[in-house]
């Protein structure tokens, strides 16, 4: 097998996603974790971020802020619509001349795709959904990945392949400082040959894209508090309590997957854990939910963890900070109507 | 003309029980003992969508690289409606990662015949990289969308196909042979019946190793694998959690002085302190 070289390998390259041309904040928070590697190994080289899409200068020059060294952009009409061939076939090339020692993509849908299609082009290793990524002074990087639902950690290692590859989850990293006035370097890839080829071969047509209806209120990873109800919630009435209670405090709801199951919740985007959205809020609530690995992975670094299950050995009560042992129904109709009683007063 | 079809299976640990997940202080490797082994969920719809692609005259090959002990999981596939299923299984083939699954798994598949689609889940329960359906994709040189949740055949050797990202729905036309990875959401799985399960005895379920596929050995299992585990350990977790004692309203009481000192503003639902999501 290939092995390669990897002092050729110099600087991080952070793919950036788009989504209807706006920036997803998955792009800022692998910028943050970048430049964090960079700092401690200052030897791994520059920052750079690059931009595949249409019309998207105006994401590319919101990069600055994150103090990112250099932006590499790819604007271009044949990009307007995710392709995952294409995709992959400009990042190849992209890879294949700058020669990154590391590579992050977002763990999402569409750009843990292209990590893995790249993990057989550029031949290289891709750690998958990392929860933690560290560098040592050879600018080697050491990826911390779950396994079984999150119960199990492991760290990954890419030693003899080039570039290292990763990809994190939302929500997983934080954004860096801002970095105010900062001009990062502009580099224009030129696509076009390899565009011409990829349309020509391809035999995958990108024919349209619309807009999931999105959930009313604040979406769960910028919402305060977030109330999540569990499988033991038991029937749509009782669901009903969470949605009065997030209405009270200004937060969203949140749920574990059975409650997506029994139809509770409609929306998968508002599950939490390791299929779903990693939060961190100021004050998660979680009532009738037994706290699996699966669930837990995506809100233990909630700020205030309070729980309510009827059972007093439940797991979700070792990673919460106040525990209530009681029923969710009774709980959570007490709290409304105190806060009730507080606002009428 | 029925199409000719390949479902990837995974035989994986029950992900009902994997709070029981311990590491072993001592030989630093994961115990699973007790926990039963299951076909993959995502993998049910998989083959849920490959049996309604089919037709009367296709058929369904399930294939999995798996431990000797996967047969009973194929067995399962075939009592569900698949009509022969390939096992490889070799210790060369222990510890690969999903570089060198799929690159094995390719191998595996170009041996079993010619496909028109193949089908697999989104992600495994167990490692959960999302990542063999995309490489297998690229071993065999096909186009394949992810998270796939409906599926038209709209010609002889094409198919529309709607996928999910997480906000937005898109459509492609991709003709054949292409992979599918199934999302939970593209269809219920159906049940096994009594007369599936004695069908599925008779059915063929052919075993290959090492020496039947034309792989190149330094390309398999953990030596081939360009990702190498390092240590595993369990996820920091405790908190020192207040338990509240009380009746529901005594309880009420005490959590709106937690929500408060949190920053909550009662009176308003307003956030004093800034704060949420971390941006
Ligand atoms: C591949 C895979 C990925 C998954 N990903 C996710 C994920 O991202 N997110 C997720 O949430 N799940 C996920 N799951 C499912 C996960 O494994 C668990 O099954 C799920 O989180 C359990 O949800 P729950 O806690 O609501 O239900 P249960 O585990 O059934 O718990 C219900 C709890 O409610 C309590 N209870 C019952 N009645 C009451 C009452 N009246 N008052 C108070 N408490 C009560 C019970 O004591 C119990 O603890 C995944 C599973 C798989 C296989
Ligand atoms: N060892 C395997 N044998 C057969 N199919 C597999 C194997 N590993 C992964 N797959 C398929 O790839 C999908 C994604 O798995 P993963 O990349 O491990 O999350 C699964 O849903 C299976 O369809």
């Amino acid at each position: 097998m290939k092995t390669t070289t990897p002092a050729d390998w110099k600087g991080i390259l952070v793919v950036g996603e788009l989504s209807n041309c706006r920036l997803q904040p998955v792009s800022l928070e692998l910028i943050g974790k970048a430049r964090e590697l960079k700092q401690t190994c200052p030897a791994v080289g520059d920052v750079a971020a690059v931009l595949i899409g249409s019309g998207i200068a105006a994401a590319a020059a919101e990069l600055a802020i994150t103090g990112v060294d250099e932006v590499v952009l790819v604007d271009r009409a044949e990009c307007a619509l995710f392709h995952n061939d294409l995709y992959a076939a400009i990042l190849k090339q992209i890879i294949e001349m700058r020669k990154p020692a590391v590579v992050l993509f977002p763990a999402t849908a569409r750009y843990q795709d292209l990590a893995s299609m790249l993990g057989i082009r550029v031949d290289t290793g891709v750690a998958a959904h990392c929860v933690d990524i560290r560098i040592n002074e050879k600018a080697e990087i050491l990826a911390v990945v779950p396994a079984f639902g999150g119960k199990v950690l492991g760290d990954i290692l890419c030693p003899a392949h080039r570039p290292q590859m990763a990809t994190v989850k939302p929500g997983i990293f934080r954004q860096g400082e801002p970095v105010p006035g900062h001009k990062p370097k502009l580099t224009v890839f030129d696509a076009g040959s390899v565009i011409a080829d990829t349309l020509k071969k391809t035999r995958l047509v990108a024919l349209d894209t619309s807009s999931c209806a999105v959930p009313e209120g604040i979406p769960l990873e910028k919402a305060a508090v977030v109330v999540c109800g569990g499988w033991g919630m038991g029937s749509k009435e009782n669901w009903a309590l969470l949605g009065e209670l997030a209405n009270l405090l200004g937060g969203a709801v949140g749920c574990t997957r059975p409650a997506i199951d029994e139809g509770w919740m409609t929306d998968e985007s508002t599950m939490i854990g390791t299929s779903g959205k990693v939060i961190r809020p100021k004050v998660y609530i979680g009532a009738a939910l037994s706290g699996s690995s699966h669930h837990v992975c995506g809100m233990k670094d909630s700020d205030l963890i309070i729980s309510i299950n009827s059972d007093p050995r439940a797991a979700i009560f070792a990673v919460s900070d106040i525990r209530i042992v009681g029923d969710a129904k009774q709980i959570l109709t007490g709290l409304i109507e105190r806060i009730r009683a507080i606002r009428s007063a | 003309m029925g199409l000719s079809i390949a479902v990837c299976l995974k035989p994986v640990p029950d992900p009902a029980h994997y709070d029981k997940i311990k590491i072993d202080p001592v030989k630093k490797t994961v115990v699973r003992e007790g926990i039963p082994t299951i076909l993959n969920p995502c993998d049910k719809h998989a083959l849920e969508a490959a049996l309604q692609l089919r037709g009367p005259e296709g058929t369904v090959t399930v294939i999995s690289m798996a431990p000797p002990n996967a047969e009973e999981t194929l067995r399962e596939a075939l009592a569900m409606g698949a009509d022969a299923a390939v096992l490889l299984t070799d210790r060369a083939f222990a510890g690969a990662d999903t570089w060198a699954t799929s690159y094995t798994l390719a191998a595996g598949l170009k041996k079993a015949g010619h496909f028109d689609v193949i089908f697999t889940g989104t992600e495994s329960a167990d490692g959960a990289t999302t990542q063999v359906p995309a490489q297998l994709a690229e071993w065999l040189g096909w186009p394949h969308l992810w998270n796939a949740v409906a599926i038209e055949q709209t010609g002889e050797t094409q198919l529309k196909v709607k996928t999910k990202a997480e906000s937005e729905w898109s459509d492609y036309q991709v003709s054949l042979p292409c992979l599918l990875a199934m999302s939970r959401e593209s269809n219920k799985p159906r049940l096994t019946s009594l007369m599936g399960v004695m069908k599925a005895k008779k059915k063929p379920l052919t075993v290959w190793c090492r020496p039947d596929l034309d792989v190149d050995d330094a390309a398999l299992g953990m030596q081939g694998s360009p990702t190498q585990p390092g240590a595993i350990f369990e996820p920091e977790m405790g908190r020192k959690g207040t338990l509240l004692g009380g009746d529901a309203d005594e309880i009420a009481v005490q959590l709106i002085g937690k929500l408060r000192s949190a920053g909550i503003a009662i009176e308003t639902g307003d956030v004093c302190a800034p704060g949420g999501g971390g941006i």
